[in-house]
């Protein structure tokens, strides 16, 4: 027997080759982007490290401390860099705390969403035929539902019938689910959309022909050819998913004001901003606006890159 | 008993418009470590026929009737389970185009130990092993370094040798190759067409090769089946069709390879072109085309007879033949 050669290319040597990097090397604004969302994302995973103030202890918090201006401000405490909001919490800490807490509700959301929508999507468009019919008809009952009403009607329920205080522990399991559950079609139309293009290669035919299995050749030889639209729908799915949460929660339906994410926060701002307190509502928004305008112009980079035969108008 | 027995093989297409037949009647036999030409035009039906011996013909197409006996098996009538052992370890196909059948986002070696994984019990190390001597055996330079590259970083007539490797490596018995060089040039095409059929005799392997080009045929084969319109009309040894063409379509094949044609003068041609599977013609399915056709062409099938060597479906032929044994 020969002997095994053991000359692999690295990752890494591949990556740096790659098309990828190259425009990525070339894109000031997607590195921009990817900066802000890289320390955006590292400021919230290390949130209780960073933060002064744990703003889930009430141990921490004085309500004599309410609604302190930033600090530049005249009036403002130099211990509390962004002011506090109206329970005396400092607004810099709470807001790492509710980055946090929107990214994960929008991470988890969209990993809901893809491992749904990639099983119905692949189904549908490799087995067709009633399998099809059947899988895009409920897809298509799931849309003409907006996603904010049925996330509406099935906290409010919820809520009703299980008590505020269950709802407020299971209230990010919950945005979780109905976020993940409400948007799954986006997902499974696309990936359908793409498969239903693969499947007439001929490497597929290649792959029944080698005597393969109908579940190996949809997740082993399919689903690896759709995914850079699934990278892509990701990125905006992701920043969808944290407008949800946070339109949710500034109607009161997301998450608590003990552990405000970002829309909570808004909300909660949005009381006192006519007596003056702007910053509780205007600085947490300004994080949202950011965060999202950001994780939307890394997906349409990433879209130009993976489709380097799109148009660009 | 031959490897491979075809009999009254007739395959169907359900349309909306209605149900149509690609192949009718077709049957044939192979023995073990021959080599069949199945030639035609586009639209014969010769990639159906080569579908449906391994039972793989996309919806809406069906086997409607007749039967495909592998090693006395009928394969046309096995489970997809029991008929997935079969495909690619003992039966293998073999494709167009090169660019396409492999899958751009595995590694060479990724398909090859996938495939041979799927049919074995082995190691993944085991499987390497396999693959790089099976690389060596279709003369890849530096058959290492291909194993880790992806199907992009290699040339055409390099992957079409890394899909003949993939074809090899369960050891089958029967290769079936739908144009395997079609989307070569003609240099490449020679070297490829060497290969197949040097490995072929070294480990016994039928290989039936399904092409449009005669040439091909001519240099590889030792049988043919000319198929028109869904049917054989001609099938004998490949040296006999070649040199002595019975059947006029088969002639005017033969006669429209570019080497045919006289200096000066313009490229020989079949006048017309092939009737689609739903409005053939009565009779003989070529008689609008052909240059010698008799009032019972246009009135009943000619049915496959034994003329000389070949079996040919033509009345022109058994009219001759009959002519002939009366002057005796």
């Amino acid at each position: 027997m020969d002997a095994l050669p053991q000359i692999k290319p690295s990752m890494m040597a591949r990556f740096k080759d790659s098309h990828f990097w190259h425009s990525f090397k070339r894109d000031r604004v997607a590195q921009f982007c990817f900066g802000i969302f890289s320390l955006a994302l590292l400021l919230a995973i290390f949130a209780p490290l960073i933060a002064p103030f744990d703003p889930y202890d009430s141990a921490q918090i004085d309500i004599m401390n309410s609604e302190l201006p930033p600090s530049w401000e005249a009036e403002g405490d130099a211990q509390f860099w962004l002011g506090t909001d109206a329970q005396g919490r400092d607004l810099w800490s709470t807001i790492l705390y509710g980055t946090r807490v929107s990214l994960t509700i929008g991470i988890c959301a969209v990993m809901l969403q893809a491992f749904l929508g990639i099983i119905i999507g692949l189904a549908a468009g490799y087995i067709g035929g009633r399998v099809d019919s059947l899988l895009m008809r409920i897809a298509d009952v799931q849309l003409s539902f907006s996603t904010m009403m049925v996330a509406i009607i099935v906290l409010a329920v919820f809520q009703a019938a299980f008590g505020t205080e269950l709802y407020q522990q299971l209230a990010m399991v919950m945005l979780i689910l109905v976020i993940g559950i409400a948007e799954w079609p986006q997902y499974a139309r696309t990936i359908r959309a793409s498969v239903l293009a693969e499947k007439e290669k001929e490497y597929v035919d290649a792959a029944r022909v080698m005597g393969f299995g109908t579940a190996r050749i949809m997740f082993r030889h399919i689903l690896p050819n759709t995914l850079s639209p699934i990278l892509v729908i990701s990125t905006v799915q992701i920043a969808n998913a944290i407008i949800a949460e946070a339109s949710l929660s500034f109607l009161g339906l997301g998450m608590p004001v003990s552990q405000p994410s970002l829309g909570s926060l808004i909300s909660s701002g949005f009381e006192y901003i006519f007596s003056g307190a702007w910053w509780i509502t205007v600085i947490p928004g300004l994080v949202l606006v950011a965060l999202v305008l950001v994780m939307n112009l890394l997906g349409d980079w990433l879209r130009d890159v993976l489709n380097p035969k799109l148009y660009k108008g | 008993m031959p490897l491979l027995e075809v009999n009254n093989l007739e395959v169907c297409f359900g349309l909306r418009q209605g149900s149509v037949t690609a192949l009718r009647d077709i049957s044939f036999q192979l023995e073990r470590g021959e080599r069949l030409g199945i030639v035609g035009e586009s639209g014969a039906g010769k990639s159906v026929l080569g579908f449906s011996i391994i039972n793989l013909i996309s919806r809406p197409g069906f086997i409607n009737k007749g039967e495909v006996l592998f090693e006395g098996k009928n394969l046309a009538a096995l489970k997809n389970k029991e008929m997935r052992t079969i495909r690619g370890n003992r039966i293998a196909m073999i494709f167009q185009d090169p660019m396409m059948t492999l899958n751009p986002v595995l590694t060479i070696g990724d398909q090859m130990v996938e495939c041979l994984r799927a049919h074995r019990k082995i190691s993944k190390q085991d499987a390497r092993v396999i693959s790089l001597q099976k690389l060596k055996q279709v003369y890849i330079p530096s058959p290492d370094t291909r194993l880790d590259q992806y199907p992009h970083e290699l040339s055409g007539g390099m992957r079409q040798r890394i899909v003949i490797a993939i074809g090899l490596l369960l050891d089958p018995d029967l290769i079936i190759a739908d144009e395997p060089t079609t989307a070569l040039d003609v240099t490449i095409q020679a070297e490829i067409m060497e290969l197949m059929v040097e490995l072929c005799e070294r480990n016994n392997v039928a290989l039936i090769l399904i092409t449009h080009d005669l040439g091909v045929v001519s240099e590889v084969t030792q049988r043919t089946i000319v198929m028109y319109a869904g049917r054989v009309i001609e099938e004998g040894p490949t040296k006999e069709i070649i040199n002595d063409a019975q059947h006029p379509y088969t002639q005017g094949l033969i006669n429209a390879l570019p080497q045919m044609a006289l200096p000066g003068q313009r490229l020989n041609q079949i006048r017309g072109t092939m009737p689609g599977l739903n409005d053939l013609p009565s009779g003989c399915a070529f008689s609008p085309r052909c240059d010698y056709v008799l009032p019972a062409c246009h009135e009943a099938i000619p049915a496959l007879t034994k003329s000389g060597g070949c079996n040919v479906a033509c009345h022109l032929v058994t009219e001759q033949n009959n002519l002939s044994e009366v002057n005796e």
